[in-house]
């Protein structure tokens, strides 16, 4: 039987309908967009807001920065120390709708040669590892195609 | 301007990895401030403790801990926790109290004993806290969020990574004559080449260690200086204390993502100038008064955008000023000639007073083979988790 599949964290992202996307929060009042979500009260120092709606945040952007980690992070990354080791790239996207910058981890085989500051990168679904027979969930970034460099 | 304090004492415990307790490293500390500054612990009216993150409440109560290691004997004590900016915040509880009134001697004290390699988050199961979330859904560690500033400069402004080692190299230069630095050897380009990634571009040498270490000052009102009969202490002018502009487009520790931004409205002011900005205005002195600043280099990629931010030179610049030996013991306007945080390492409630603690030493003229020749003003800058900016200004 294969391992459940389940999302690292509750309600960030979505494949209902078909498509993957992120899923962020918007104001009513002031049309900030938060992300992670901001369910309870809007951040904007002059918005008095406190209706938030689910809204999916744009499916692509470009490279605002990037870097990878050689080394296991500390928990709670779910990577124990008996477990397999693999580096990944983390990536910071700037969504021009949004005007905001998402940190992912780059898809799988994605390193940082194959990156530039500027590049257009997409949201794909992705695994961030097993933990408790469990396989965790996650969102990657991935160049465009045609974008490689 | 809101009036001066006088730094009537500073002492320091030597940073390193000794392996005791941040009780015994702050205690130390505290009492060599006392003894330079010729003060009984019996005249102390108020201790604030910069916190360290313990699971149990010693590290929590830091003031109070401070107090009982030295003997209840009465002061007021008080603790403050801003991460990395939590010794700064210390010093301006302090200098609060005194410029209110509430006190005329103070005494002042970081310490920890810091963990091995990558600082992580406290334990437990905790979403609702963005630092855990980043550790958590991304592995995105301290070193992590310093490389990708270090790529974007790369991306922004041609710096590379021979400009990046060369921070170390001058660095190392300077805590090699610091008898409080941790490591004490001078470090070349091609150590720094030689070391491991860490997070792509940085190497293991561009990164700050986690180290133990104390730092502590004695603070008091000018009069209280006058009758000590100190004619010409060094004087704190300034303690900014500013948090980020909504909307922070600029991605920081310990966040996922930034504020959005409406289409077409103006980016807010970015943070970190904003820190030096607020120190200047109090103080009455711009960049070109100053005769050194200490910052937090917790890579060497970031010493360089601190220049910027401190208004040194101008932004992109900073590869170039360093180029130009301006920073370095003998420039124009030295950075961190006490050897910074990469001579250091980081004891997170202890390295903003340190930062002041060389200061103190520059301006009196004790600093010994890194002296400054004729250091009349400085600043130091440092940034806590969680919107926390401090900048302090002193002067003789």
């Amino acid at each position: 039987m294969s391992p459940t599949r389940v999302p690292v964290v509750d309600g960030w992202f979505s494949s209902e309908g078909g498509e993957f996307r992120l899923l962020g929060t918007g104001c009513r009042g002031c049309g900030a967009v938060y992300f992670p979500r901001e369910d309870v009260f809007c951040r904007a120092p002059g918005c008095a807001g406190s209706e938030l709606a689910e809204v999916p945040l744009s499916r692509r952007g470009r490279v605002w920065s990037y870097t990878d980690g050689r080394y296991r992070p500390p928990v709670p990354y779910p990577s124990g120390p008996e477990g397999e080791w693999r580096p990944y790239t983390l990536i910071a996207v700037e969504l021009a709708a949004e005007r905001m910058v998402v940190l992912g981890q780059g898809a799988p085989g994605v390193t940082v040669a194959d990156l530039a500051v500027g590049m257009e990168v997409e949201v794909v679904p992705g695994v961030l590892g097993e933990e408790g027979g469990r396989t965790l969930t996650t969102w990657h970034w991935r160049p465009v195609a045609g974008e490689a460099s | 301007m809101t009036g001066e304090v006088a730094v009537l004492g500073a002492g320091m415990h030597p940073w390193g990895k000794w392996g005791r307790g941040f009780v015994e490293y702050g205690t130390k500390a505290a009492r060599a401030a006392l003894a330079d500054a010729g003060l009984e612990w019996s005249a102390i009216q108020s201790v604030v403790g910069a916190n360290t993150v313990r699971c149990g409440y010693p590290g929590q109560v830091a003031g109070a801990t401070f107090a009982r290691a030295l003997g209840w004997q009465g002061a007021r004590v008080t603790s403050v926790y801003a991460a990395c900016a939590s010794g700064a915040r210390a010093i301006d509880t302090a200098r609060a109290q005194i410029l209110a009134g509430m006190a005329d001697t103070v005494l002042v004290v970081g310490s920890d004993a810091a963990p091995k390699g990558f600082f992580a988050p406290a334990g437990g199961e905790r979403p609702d806290d963005p630092d855990w979330l980043r550790f958590r859904v991304l592995g995105a560690t301290n070193p992590a969020y310093f490389a990708l500033w270090a790529r974007r400069r790369m991306a922004m402004y041609g710096d590379t990574a021979e400009d990046f080692a060369r921070v170390k190299v001058k660095n190392a230069a300077a805590g090699a004559a610091n008898p409080y630095a941790r490591y004490r050897s001078p470090v070349t380009a091609e150590e720094v080449a030689a070391s491991p990634v860490v997070a792509d571009p940085l190497r293991l040498l561009d990164i700050c260690a986690t180290s133990d270490g104390a730092a502590a000052l004695v603070l008091g009102s000018m009069e209280t200086a006058r009758r000590l009969g100190v004619s010409r202490p060094v004087r704190i002018r300034a303690v900014s204390s500013v948090s980020p502009s909504h909307p922070r487009t600029a991605l920081d520790l310990p966040d996922i993502a930034t504020d959005s931004a409406p289409p077409g409205s103006p980016a807010s002011d970015p943070f970190r100038p904003s820190i030096a900005r607020a120190a200047y205005e109090e103080a009455g002195l711009g960049p070109e008064d100053l005769s050194l600043a200490e910052v937090y280099d917790l890579s060497t990629a970031l010493e360089l955008e601190w220049y910027e931010d401190l208004g040194l030179c101008e932004p992109g610049e900073g590869a170039k000023l360093l180029r130009e030996g301006a920073t370095a013991l003998g420039g124009r306007i030295p950075v961190n000639p006490s050897g910074g945080l990469a001579s250091f390492g980081e004891a997170v409630p202890a390295q903003a007073i340190a930062q002041v603690c060389e200061l103190t030493q520059q301006l009196r003229g004790q600093a010994g083979e890194r002296q400054v020749a004729g250091a009349s003003a400085g600043i130091t800058v440092n940034q806590g988790l969680f919107g926390h900016g401090s900048s302090v200004v002193a002067v003789r």
